[in-house]
């Protein structure tokens, strides 16, 4: 039977590489469809049907733009992060967890604080509903990714899960929050600068 | 003498083309014309089908020539022949399809043309129609302008759960069936109250969506008098199968007698509905 | 050659039992694909049942009329998303996609049970909502403000279920394309893969690019239902044709996530029943590839009668006929493949055959449907009714069938009844002519879609239909019985009944747990079959033995 060919050993057997950051990458592309969707209909919405006289799309710049920076910086942050748990620092690693969570979790206070300040409530117009539904699932996103941080930090304690030798879930919850802040980029341009 | 496979094939061909040809000519099944752009339609529609018809007949004649001819007979183990492909054969199919929807594309859109579909809609010198309100899709009655000099007959259609309401803005008729006359062009303008529903009259081979919040507009040119089935063609609800109507197209004086029946010149203010 | 079993160190639950369990193992979880979509199978066939029954009269008198919008919406939910696409895609991809590979399992195993486990409790809760409120009544379309004002309980519920299966659904679609790209043995390139890898591949895609599109739009619905928001509601300033727009960005790709699995499984049973390469394999990927292409930017032939632009309609128009090109080189190529084979006219074949005649059939219908001026006649009508169940029934649920009776054997080792399969195909072909055909000429005379009552010159032709309808529900029944039947008294099969080339038929039937009990076989040309001509005994040789010649010689 030489027309079936063999080979000694190979990595296919039993234990295969990991593909697991391939397959979230993967999900990452389908939950970004997700968003592409909303700002499709939020892009037709805004060119199609006109608001009702006394409505209007004004933003209040202010606060979104720190978040931005806030978000932005939380990605450099974790970053250092990973760069740290590579070099075996378990320690600086932690630290640098806390912070980008410290950050996530300000970026998603100073959401609530903008909520809680807007003129107008969910219902009031197709604009109010669209802007609630779009930053509402983007704060989802960065709350799972915030509680992920939060496990990713306690794991990457020295002994923990979290080594060198496993990277995984770091990476994993890394290559995550930096789909979420990309997002809020592109949210932030659509949203509130156009 | 045995006659070449290669002229059997083109006689073949040609006689499959042919057959199509006159199957897509002569085989009827659309109901009446009514209106002036069903023969427009049914001119594609005898193209498409005659295409259908050559296309099917011919991969089904390969399909069961080739299935009788190659089938194995009892006692053969063997494989077929080891052809795993031919570029030039390849490229050849797939060059006639895109040849041949490319044709049907460009003709059908030369068939929209004229049909009117391809015109702006939002022409604000059409009757009835406010600078703020914004007509969203359907066949336009501006191609009929000067078409005969003949203006266009306004109708506003209301569909709701479960019927259509005609109204007639320059007579004041409100009715449940719409009366229009032979060669006139006519423009409904079209609103829906509550969801979707669609407005079709297949013997004018024409259909718009009835779209709450965006008004459409549909315009045609009747040219046979009888009276035809207005079906809501969108799911709007349990009753949808009963939200029927008629159109009566009548000649231009029956249609002028039944105006001034139903006009209410005396109290131009109540409008009154026509029993159907 | 017959591989004994070696007992698997799995501490999973053993014997039938294992296919209960929440099992890791890809040829399990294809198993229960197939036979959990079976079932619902039968749901939706009672429920069309119920539908061809109402429409033997022209008024409504055999259901109360929102139960038959239930029905209608029931029926399009169940064949669409609890039938075919689990089947074509979760059943045979899971089956057949890691033999392909050469690899163990799928890349994400326990993904793939949990995608797998989403779909009984999804489609158990889409049936209860008939019995508890009332389902939705809105058509599998769910075209709002219909659905934002009838029942908000059934069309919540049917949100639910649908956002279930398509989280089901994307879960599986990462997994075939991380096995597919990622899991390849080494040596495998991606060119000398089986067709139904790219089919899958293709599908997969637009599964993950699509699909979230119908979530978010269905999560936006499902606020205006509840929450009163007014994205799709017009009365509060909202726009009923975006959701449209989001629906069909979805539901069109769908069509091809139901028939390019369809397509790739043809691929694999047509040259081995024919004895013959598949034809122009080059070209088939191409294919596959531009209609994942062009299935993203068509949907808008869904809405010619929508109010849409002009130009919109145009370019719609011209993408959707385009489609037709790859399509049809892919039907050109089957020919090509029968063409000079030594063709066994078993029922897989009858199967594959009947596909190709009914989806020619269907894609000519659905050319002269992209035309607007066509289209804006029988949109909407029993004409695309009839289009529609063409693509479908007569493509997809043939070569499910095909598909069945071509790896039975592989599954239980042993063969299906030739003679009650046969009888399968003849009453399931000519109960399908018979139901759908003529439909096509009630859209064209008047009748539209989704009426319970309608014109009564229509009665006699819709009677004609239903009788097809019954004989189709006949043809159930051999089916059934073989299936059981053959189970335990089947003709024993061997490993490799139909002398076949592709990884899986390389292992015993059924086979073992990790599917090869040694090395993977690296299979580089999974459709040798054939001889060149004048060069072995034509009588005697079979394609493995050739190819084994062909493959000692070059190397």
């Amino acid at each position: 039977m030489s027309s079936i060919t063999t080979t000694d050993h190979s990595e296919t057997d039993h234990g295969h590489a990991d593909h697991r950051l391939f397959g979230l990458a993967t999900f990452l592309v389908a939950d970004g469809m997700t968003f592409a969707g909303f700002f499709a209909a939020y892009l037709t919405f805004r060119a199609v049907n006109p608001l009702p006289d006394g409505h209007n799309y004004e933003l209040e710049l202010l606060l979104p733009t720190i978040n931005t920076l806030l978000l932005l910086a939380s990605s450099f942050t974790f970053h250092r992060a990973g760069a740290a748990l590579r070099r075996s620092d378990h320690g600086l690693c932690q630290r640098w967890l806390l912070v980008t969570a410290a950050l996530g979790f300000s970026f998603l206070a100073g959401q609530m604080k903008e909520y809680f300040a807007l003129p107008f409530g969910l219902t009031d117009n197709l604009f109010a509903s669209t802007f609630y539904a779009i930053t509402g699932f983007h704060g989802l996103h960065v709350t799972l990714g915030g509680l992920m941080i939060l496990i990713v930090w306690w794991q990457s304690r020295n002994g923990g899960r979290i080594s060198v030798d496993n990277q995984f879930p770091l990476e994993a919850a890394e290559l995550y929050w930096h789909f979420v802040d990309g997002i809020w980029v592109i949210l932030y341009g659509i949203l509130y600068l156009l | 003498m045995r006659i070449p496979p290669a002229i059997l094939t083109l006689l073949t061909g040609m006689g499959l083309v042919l057959a199509g040809l006159w199957i897509g000519q002569n085989v009827n099944l659309l109901p009446v014309d009514a209106s002036a752009n069903a023969p427009v339609y049914d001119e594609l529609f005898k193209v498409l089908f005659s295409i259908g018809t050559i296309l099917f007949v011919g991969i089904l004649g390969l399909l069961i020539y080739s299935l009788l001819r190659f089938r194995r007979r009892a006692g053969e183990l063997g494989d077929g022949i080891a052809i795993e492909g031919n570029l030039p054969l390849e490229i050849l199919w797939t060059a006639i399809p895109a040849v041949v929807v490319l044709f049907v594309g460009i003709y059908s859109y030369d068939i929209y043309d004229r049909m009117g579909g391809m015109t702006p809609l939002n022409d604000h010198s059409m009757h009835g129609m406010q600078a703020e309100q914004r007509t969203w899709g359907g066949i336009s009655p501006v191609s009929f302008d000067g078409q005969e000099g003949l203006t266009p007959l306004p109708v506003d259609v209301t569909a709701m759960q479960f019927a259509f309401i005609f109204h007639y803005p320059d007579s004041n008729i409100t009715t449940g069936e719409l009366h229009v006359p032979v060669g006139q062009p006519v423009a409904l303008q079209m609103k829906a109250l509550d969801v979707i529903h669609a407005f079709w009259v297949p013997q004018f081979r024409l259909k718009q969506d009835v779209i709450p919040g965006q008004p459409t507009l549909l315009s045609f040119t009747p040219t046979r008098a009888g009276s035809y089935p207005i079906v809501c063609a969108e799911l709007c609800g349990p009753y949808h199968g009963g939200m029927r109507s008629t159109v009566i197209v009548e000649e231009p004086d029956s249609f002028a007698a039944w105006v001034a029946k139903n006009s209410p010149n005396a109290s131009v203010d109540t409008p009154v509905a026509v029993q159907s | 050659m017959t591989i004994s079993l070696t007992p698997s160190p799995s501490l999973q639950p053993q014997g039938w039992l294992r296919y209960l369990s929440f099992s890791t193992d890809h040829k399990v979880i294809g198993l229960q694909y197939l036979v959990c979509g079976f079932l619902f199978y039968l749901i939706g066939g009672a429920l069309a049942g119920a539908i061809r029954t109402e429409l033997l009269t022209p008024i409504s008198d055999f259901l109360p009329r929102e139960t038959y919008n239930e029905v209608l919406t029931l029926h399009g939910t169940v064949m669409i998303f609890l039938w075919i696409v689990p089947v074509v895609n979760g059943a045979f991809g899971n089956y057949l996609i890691p033999f392909y590979v050469g690899a163990r399992d799928m890349a994400f195993p326990r993904l793939n049970a949990v995608a797998f486990w989403l779909i009984p409790p999804a489609g158990l809760l889409l049936i209860s909502s008939y019995f508890i409120t009332g389902a939705a009544q809105s058509g599998w379309t769910a075209y709002p403000p219909l659905s934002i004002t009838t029942p908000a309980t059934g069309q919540i519920i049917w949100i639910l279920s649908v956002l279930l299966l398509g989280g089901s659904s994307i879960f599986g679609g990462i997994n075939f394309i991380a096995t597919i790209l990622k899991l390849r043995r080494p040596g495998l390139k991606l060119m000398q893969l089986p067709m139904y890898c790219w089919a899958m591949l293709g599908t997969s895609i637009l599964v993950v690019l699509s699909t979230p599109v119908l979530a978010g739009t269905l999560v936006l619905l499902s606020f205006d239902i509840i929450a009163h928001t007014g994205f799709f509601n017009p009365a509060l300033g909202g726009n009923a044709v975006v959701y449209q727009h989001l629906f069909w960005f979805y539901s069109h790709p769908a069509v091809y996530i139901m028939v390019l699995p369809a397509f790739g499984l043809v691929s694999e049973i047509l040259p081995v029943h024919a004895r013959k390469p598949l034809f122009g394999y080059t070209t088939m990927v191409y294919s596959i590839l531009a209609i994942v292409f062009l299935g993203l930017i068509v949907w808008a032939h869904h809405m010619f009668t929508s109010g849409t632009p002009p130009w919109m309609r145009l370019f719609f128009t011209i993408a959707t006929a385009f489609i037709a090109v790859p399509t049809g080189i892919k039907f050109f190529n089957w020919l090509a493949t029968l063409w000079g084979g030594k063709i066994s006219l078993n029922t897989a074949m009858l199967f594959c055959c009947g596909f190709i005649v009914n989806f020619v059939f269907g894609g000519i219908t659905g050319v002269a449907l992209a035309q607007v001026p066509f289209d804006i006649h029988v949109h909407d009508t029993y004409f695309v009714v009839g289009h529609f169940h063409y693509i479908v029934y007569g493509g997809t649920v043939f070569v499910i069938f095909a598909s069945i009776y071509h790896w039975y054997p592989k599954v239980t080792g042993r063969l299906l009844n030739e003679p009650l399969g046969q009888l399968h195909f003849w009453l399931t072909f000519v109960g399908f002519n018979l139901c759908f055909a003529p439909q096509h000429w009630l859209g064209l005379n008047g009748m539209p879609r989704r009426v319970a009552e309608y014109d009564p010159q229509f009665t006699l032709i819709n009677q004609f239909s239903s009788a097809g309808a019954l004989l189709m529900a006949l043809s159930t029944l051999p089916f059934l019985i073989n299936v059981v039947m053959s189970a335990f008294n089947g003709a024993p099969a061997g490993d490799n009944p139909w002398n076949a080339l592709t990884p899986e038929w390389l292992t015993s039937s059924p086979p073992p747990v990790e599917n090869w009990v040694g090395e993977p076989p690296l299979v580089h040309e999974p459709y040798g079959y054939g001889q060149q001509p004048g060069q072995l005994n034509l009588d005697s040789t079979s394609g493995r033995e050739l190819w084994a010649v062909g493959q000692s010689e070059s190397s």
